[in-house]
């Protein structure tokens, strides 16, 4: 009886909490979606002269035909409202630069977007850990200092160099990979065999893993560093144990819950990596499709793939809400005695 | 190690934080000097000269010519020093809104301290280059929407460090005995709280230059940044993904090894500052 009352009043906390994280998430999407368009909006560049660029002579008339479409002349908080609700019935408006439903061009992109970031993040978490752990193990050594070194590094090299570099070493130098695109040129898109994605993958999934890599390590590193230091390891070394049985009683437990929110957490960073390894790749993916939107001042695109991303880092933010404070048994317990901050 | 350390200080002429002074004091002056040279070098230096297009590089030319004949290396000093420039501005900005938000925060009402967070949430929820491309596209591209997207993109993680440190400060006893005493709020911030805050400003507007920089070749490399004659590195970097395919490494290769470079050192000097400024690594 009394363990019930306690799971349900736990369970009415977690609900509270999630229910009050909803509210703000829900905000937060609210106001960016508005920031978005509002930056839009204080855009110089005329929409309508960018949409009737390719299309020869256009009369005034027209010009005035395509605004009163658009609804070009109401008042922006109008348009805001009048676009969200279309945005909630599915409706993102068309690309100008594609010709196509904003719709479609973001969801067929965002498989190969996603495919690139899963990847990538996958690797990189897998390494990153690795080389944390490694590192740790080896505090102040010489493969401590290269290693750590090397992270360094990788930490102000930006994304584009590397990809730069890695396209002129493994394709150009040493003819590898292809020089870019997501699929081989004149092949039916239904007839690219699995392999020949994941060929052309290859080369930005490894940049994007590379630039992310050093941030894992690092703290991966650190985490590991203090474990090592404290009194538990101390006893379990007196107790005889090895670093191995160290490292799986005591190590991995503590370490691996931070990498993994970590991760979860740089969904931002992630998404801004892929906008600069997709453009230089030319790989077909949101990020691509941002620049892109961006220079042809294609407006209900580039908001569309703004909210998509937003949309990303907040699913990253929650799991990582969520491991931080339903799985980890410390923060987990810790709350009930009231030495929360209050709320 | 560390005993090993308190017995060679005094060997060798120099503590730990006269080195480390030192170490902050040559960073600074070499990035000054990329700056300087940078700022000396005139349009005619990098004028096109199509007798000596794309030449490997060699004694005369370090980091080669381009396809107009230009020299690299100078071109390269150029674009560095235009991203210090736009770093050291946005980097400014940033610290100063960093700092004003952050003690905002800290110390005004709980409502203001909740929708400040909320601000920076919003703020950090949207990607960080996906929002330079927003408000540069709001500005029309260019340098004004560059600056103007680099300064105001950059001080989140700063001001969450201010708040945090300012509230630490607030809770401190003499703070609430200077209130007892009679102080005025303003004075209490100003003389008690602000002086706290001045070495977490310095460290992290240094700190803020790297990230600042990376951003800024970031957007120039996407097109949004400056018109295509500035010799800004990221469209030195973007013209030369054109004659990578030819096998031309060295317009790809050194300006970003330079930028990376700079960016290392601003990195160093920020962490040098911090030791020095921080008082408890201070006399390490």
């Amino acid at each position: 009886m009394e363990l019930n009352k306690i799971k349900r009043k736990q369970l009415l906390r977690v609900g509270g909490m999630t229910g009050k994280y909803l509210f703000r998430v829900l905000t937060l999407l609210l106001a960016s979606s508005a920031i978005a368009f509002i930056l839009v909006s204080l855009s110089p560049v005329d929409p309508v002269q960018q949409y009737v660029l390719g299309a020869g002579n256009v009369s005034m008339e027209q010009r005035e035909a395509i605004a009163e479409y658009w609804g070009l002349n109401e008042p922006p908080v109008q348009r805001y409202f009048s676009w969200l609700s279309a945005l909630l019935r599915g409706d993102m408006g068309a690309s100008l630069l594609y010709r196509r439903p904003v719709a479609t061009v973001i969801g067929e992109r965002f498989v190969n977007t996603l495919a690139l970031m899963t990847t990538s993040w996958i690797f990189s978490g897998l390494i990153g850990f690795g080389l944390g752990c490694v590192m740790g193990l080896r505090k102040g050594k010489w493969m401590d200092s290269i290693l750590k070194r090397i992270c360094l590094i990788l930490c102000s090299v930006p994304t584009f160099w590397l990809g730069l570099i890695f396209l002129l070493v493994f394709s150009v130098r040493l003819g590898w990979f292809p020089v870019g695109l997501s699929s081989p040129i004149g092949v039916m898109n239904a007839e690219v065999s699995i392999w020949q994605r994941l060929y052309h993958l290859a080369l930005p999934a490894l940049t994007l893993s590379f630039v992310s890599v050093a941030n894992v390590a690092l703290h991966t590193r650190q985490k590991l560093v203090d474990v090592l230091e404290s009194d538990y390891v101390l006893f379990a070394r007196a107790r005889g144990e090895g670093t191995w049985t160290i490292m799986k009683r005591h190590g991995f437990r503590n370490i691996l819950l931070p990498a993994v929110t970590l991760q979860f957490a740089s969904f931002a960073e992630l998404f801004g990596g892929s906008v600069l390894a997709e453009n230089v790749f030319s790989y077909p993916g949101l990020g691509s499709a941002a620049a892109a939107a961006g220079l042809s001042s294609d407006v209900p695109l580039l908001l569309g793939v703004t909210l998509i991303s937003v949309l990303f880092v907040f699913t990253g933010n929650f799991f990582a809400n969520i491991i931080y404070s339903a799985v980890d048994p410390r923060i987990r317990k810790e709350r009930p005695h009231g030495l929360s901050n209050g709320d | 190690m560390d005993y090993q350390m308190v017995i060679d200080a005094p060997q060798s002429g120099m503590n730990r934080r006269v080195k480390t002074a030192v170490v902050c004091g040559l960073l600074l002056a070499l990035l000054i000097g990329v700056f300087a040279a940078g700022a000396l070098i005139t349009d005619a230096d990098v004028a096109p000269d199509f007798s000596k297009k794309l030449q490997a590089p060699s004694w005369e030319y370090p980091f080669g010519t381009d396809w107009l004949g230009r020299n690299m290396l100078l071109r390269t000093v150029k674009g560095l020093s235009l991203s210090i420039t736009v770093g050291a501005a946005a980097s400014a900005v940033s610290a100063i809104l960093a700092t004003v938000i952050g003690i905002a925060a800290a110390t005004g009402s709980k409502w203001m301290d909740s929708a400040i967070s909320w601000v920076i949430d919003l703020v950090m929820g949207i990607p960080h280059l996906v929002l330079l491309i927003l408000i540069s596209f709001a500005c029309g591209r260019g340098l004004n929407g560059l600056l103007i997207g680099i300064s105001l993109t950059h001080w989140t993680s700063l001001a969450r460090l201010v708040r945090a440190e300012a509230l630490q400060i607030r809770g401190q006893q003499y703070i609430a005995v200077s209130r007892r005493l009679g102080c005025s709020r303003v004075w209490v911030l100003w003389s008690h709280i602000l002086p706290h805050i001045v070495p977490q400003f310095a460290v992290g507007l240094v700190l803020l230059f790297p990230h600042a920089i990376l951003h800024e070749s970031a957007l120039s490399f996407l097109g949004y940044g400056l018109p295509p004659e500035q010799p800004a590195i990221g469209i030195i970097l973007s013209e030369s993904m054109k004659y990578l395919t030819s096998g031309m490494w060295w317009p790809a290769f050194f300006p970003g090894a330079a930028l990376v470079l700079v960016v290392m050192l601003f990195d160093k000097l920020g962490d040098n500052m911090k030791t020095l400024l921080d008082p408890y690594s201070a006399h390490e």
